[in-house]
């Protein structure tokens, strides 16, 4: 019996497609899942040492109530705000509804040492307290879970914010009046009908706080005082060069990671259903002159809060080093913080590496997921869930458990078990850089060809364009609004990376984070701020070409 | 209008958004029973003038009553109006019988109770059996008669639908057309539902509100719409109507056609003097085209054909420049002379 045509036809292109994701497999398999084995083989023997140490066993309790308590502040601050912004109209509602998202622009470590600017022993907004209340001690102590679980809250509800705001923009307006027009009170209308409705946004919000806030590290390892956590422990153990202990750490955490990944996942499956609609909800004008008084002074004060890191932070950037001592606000000013950066070798150095490593990952990244995204989306070929499931897979690795990974597996050149020797060499964070934002890159491209026509390639084709023509000619041009977005975000991620880097960093390649956590060591304030504020502003550019290309390409 | 009417009583309502009047002044009741249709081409104010008496809307100046009640001001949970969503609105989280429960739920209804009334709701709207399905699992036709099911378990003083037949394919739509009214009928309440088709209208209203650009141009029953409308507007909307200039003289009208005077009689007349000019609306029912020299004949030329089963339909030229259908059986050939007659009386309007 003869094989008819089409069949071979359509078994040669899955054929060539599972040929052209073989590499990409290998790549991940490489640098992701080989990894990760690699821990998780060393851990092996220092389990019962993991057990045993009271530390750690309190560094894993930390880790989980952190994040839990991570996720329950975000929930309380992102959803009344999304549904405060999206609903009611009231005079200063755009101010606030821009600054809401400033949290996003403080690379992790800039976060916190802001906040250390402002609310730590000797922060303004302390001082100013302790003064107005006329206290002999500071009010309170920034460290401690508390602390911890603050800065979280500030920086992470942003997630919650924008993913509740979306899917009310989404809303179909008609089922809320629906419940009204049924009878049921403001009460059982959002307890029966809206929220239920939001649960996909606000369950797939509060997992990327979970995961967030189960691997960080920055606002731990600054002023976590005496917390212990899981990411910090990790750094710890590799110091003490009980690098064992380390890979027990690291399972340990990544485990916990994905099985709040799972858990999440389940908790959403359980409500599958599509409540997306074509929105139409009005924004509804407060008319009570009490309200709009009361509303516009709260937007005023919160825009505030959300604002004073970054002031502070450029602020202190040009306050002169070593002249704040018990001052409210820093008493001298220079501009010599900046000239210092561009002038002096020594600080000039961290800013080069980070943008030429950032340049370099979001080059392979582009490279690998505009490959991994077209293949996922345009094709099927035995092989593709798996491509797609470890793409996404670094997204659910905290970044210590990452670095933790790369350090097992690139520490020797051993060919016959596939180990090369990048540990200690510059390359190492590039690569750490890459396997991160491998996901998001990926996400945003495969977004953009998930919209476009799948009949496209095939038409081009059928036109008489060859392989090559047809992707650069079609395929290329709709995936182009999630190229551009994924590159800026990874860059922008990897300028300012901290966790892995503080891992996997040499003093040939350091990059901005860490000569950041040097100079405020050194009480050099005004520098580390420059640096930070460089690092802002870098990701307010990156933001605003982002949006630009994106309109651009309407 | 008084506000002593029983039933719904729409009074003068007026709704300006951002400087254009989307509802101006509309009046209209619906009395104990009715069944009221708001018919309007998109644009025509219909739906606003729907969510104003539902209180998803407020207007700007006028007063909506229900019983001799103002309820102008009354929020839409407070009405006890039953509301049917164009898309339906149905809870995509919740059961079909949950769904058609929830305002007994928020009646306070005891569990027991409201699943009972619910499922008798759904057996009435020939759901029977399928409360436990997801709403996504039903078909549109069977999600519109759950919005019912939903809308009418409440007992609703009024029952308020929103294009109810738009999101159904037309063969659906023409059952489903029958069955609306017969279960609008069979629930006792009184319905006022929004339309922009005139054969739903037709099929299902008692009477017809037609709105256009904010404004109520007519509010008769279908056959005075049809048969007796106002003005150019009505005449242009309801049927397949041409309209030709002509001048009323008694029972009778002069049209020009080509230099010959023709006379046509009239069916309805209202708000034309004797010797006025105005227009005779002419329907394709109204003319045949003429295989015999009897009567007053006018020449045609036939510039189309479209073959529509049981016949054929022409699309004639009148000398005038005028273009009309026409139904025949027989067989023409485009760009033929033929001479067509009227064969009933026709209504003339200003």
């Amino acid at each position: 019996m003869t094989v008819p045509v089409w069949f071979g036809g359509r078994s040669r292109a899955e054929r060539m497609a599972t040929l052209a994701a073989l590499p990409l497999l290998l790549i991940l398999v490489w640098t992701v899942i080989y990894p990760n084995v690699a821990v998780i083989m060393g851990s092996v023997g220092h389990w019962r040492e993991f057990a045993e140490s009271p530390s750690d066993v309190e560094a894993l309790k930390n880790s989980i109530i952190i994040a839990v308590a991570s996720v329950a502040a975000s929930l309380a601050i992102g959803v009344p705000l999304a549904f405060l912004l999206t609903r009611f109209d009231f005079p200063g509602r755009t101010v606030l509804r821009a600054a809401a998202l400033l949290p996003a622009a403080l690379p992790p470590l800039v976060g916190v040492i802001s906040f250390l600017f402002l609310y730590g022993d000797t922060g303004v907004i302390t001082r100013v307290v302790q003064i107005a209340l006329r206290l002999k001690d500071v009010p309170w102590h920034l460290n401690g879970i508390g602390a911890i679980i603050f800065i979280h809250a500030y920086t992470m509800y942003v997630y919650v914010y924008l993913f509740v705001s979306a899917g009310l923009e989404r809303y179909e307006a008609s089922l809320d009046e629906a419940a009204i027009g049924l009878g049921a009170g403001t009460l059982r209308r959002l307890t029966r009908v809206t929220l239920p409705l939001l649960t996909p946004a606000i369950a797939g919000s509060a997992l990327l706080v979970f995961m967030s806030a189960l691997g960080s590290f920055s606002a731990p390892y600054v002023f976590g005082g005496g917390v212990r956590v899981l990411s910090t422990q990790i750094l710890n153990s590799k110091l003490n060069d009980a690098i064992g202990l380390a890979y027990v750490e690291t399972t340990v955490l990544a485990i916990s990671a994905v099985a709040g990944l799972l858990l999440f996942r389940w908790l959403e499956g359980k409500r599958a259903y599509v409540a997306a609609g074509k929105g139409g909800a009005s924004r509804q004008p407060v008319r009570s002159r009490w309200a709009r008084i009361g509303l516009a002074t709260s937007a005023a004060l919160i825009v505030l809060v959300l604002v004073l890191p970054h002031l502070m932070i450029v602020l202190v950037s040009f306050a002169k080093d070593g002249a704040w001592t018990t001052q409210v606000l820093p008493p001298e000013y220079t501009t010599h913080n900046y000239a210092g950066l561009f002038t002096e070798n020594q600080l000039w150095t961290p800013i080069r590496n980070s943008i030429v490593m950032s340049l370099l990952a979001t080059a392979g990244n582009v490279v690998f997921c505009v490959a991994g995204a077209y293949l996922i989306v345009t094709r099927k070929f035995s092989g593709r869930r798996l491509l797609e499931a470890l793409v996404a897979l670094p997204w659910a690795i905290p970044g210590t458990a990452i670095a933790l990974g790369l350090l097992a597996t690139f520490n020797k050149n051993d060919l016959s078990t596939g180990k090369v020797l990048l540990v200690g060499t510059f390359w190492i964070l590039p690569l750490a850089y890459f396997v991160r934002d491998i996901p998001l890159v990926s996400q945003a491209v495969e977004g953009s060809l998930k919209q476009m026509d799948p009949s496209l390639e095939p038409a081009a084709r059928g036109l008489g364009a060859s392989w090559w023509m047809a992707v650069r000619r079609v395929v290329l041009p709709a995936a182009r609004p999630g190229i551009v977005a994924g590159a800026l975000l990874a860059c922008v991620t990897a300028v300012g990376e901290f966790v892995a880097s503080i891992v996997l960093y040499t003093h040939g390649n350091r990059p901005i984070s860490i000569e950041i956590l040097a100079q405020l060591r050194s009480y050099a304030f005004g520098t580390a701020s420059a640096y930070s504020a460089l690092l802002i502003g870098l990701v307010l550019i990156m933001a605003l070409a982002a949006r630009f290309a994106e309109s651009r390409m309407q | 209008m008084s506000g002593s009417g029983a039933g719904l009583v729409v009074d003068s309502i007026v709704r300006v958004f951002s400087g254009q009047t989307a509802v101006d002044h509309v009046s209209f009741e619906v009395k104990p029973g009715e069944l009221v249709a708001l018919v309007g081409a998109s644009g025509s104010g219909k739906t606003t003038t729907l969510r104003i008496v539902a209180g998803y809307e407020q207007a700007d100046t006028g007063r909506v009553l229900y019983d001799g009640q103002d309820i102008t001001r009354l929020g839409p949970s407070k009405r006890d109006f039953g509301m049917v969503f164009q898309h339906y609105a149905l809870f995509p989280h919740m059961s079909v019988a949950e769904n058609v429960a929830f305002g007994l739920e928020a009646r306070g209804v005891s569990r027991s109770e409201r699943m009972q009334r619910a499922s008798a709701a759904l057996d009435r709207v020939g759901l029977g059996g399928k409360g436990a399905r997801m709403v996504q699992q039903l078909s549109g036709g069977e999600q519109q008669r759950v919005a019912l099911a939903r809308a009418a378990v409440i007992e609703p003083r009024l029952l308020l639908l929103d294009e109810p037949l738009s999101n159904l394919d037309p063969t659906l739509r023409q059952s489903t057309r029958d069955e609306l009214r017969t279960t609008l009928k069979e629930s006792k309440a009184p319905a006022l539902f929004v339309t922009h088709d005139q054969d739903d209208a037709f099929a299902i209203a008692d009477r017809i509100v037609l709105l256009s650009r904010g404004r109520v141009l007519q509010d008769g029953s279908p056959e005075d719409l049809y048969d007796r409308p106002a003005t150019r507007d009505v005449a242009m909307f309801i049927g397949h109507a041409t309209l030709i200039p002509a001048r009323r003289t008694g029972d009778f009208a002069t049209v020009s056609i080509a230099g010959a005077m023709h006379r046509v009689v009239l069916s309805s007349f209202t708000g034309i003097a004797d010797g006025e000019t105005g227009a005779v609306v002419l329907r394709p029912e109204a003319v045949e085209i003429a295989r015999d020299d009897g009567g007053d004949q006018w020449s045609a030329t036939v510039i189309a054909r479209r073959f529509a089963g049981a016949q054929f339909v022409y699309r004639l030229r009148l000398d005038a420049d005028i273009v009309f259908d026409v139904a025949s059986r027989e067989r023409i050939e485009t760009g033929a002379a033929v001479a067509v007659r009227v064969t009933r009386p026709v209504p003339m309007v200003p």
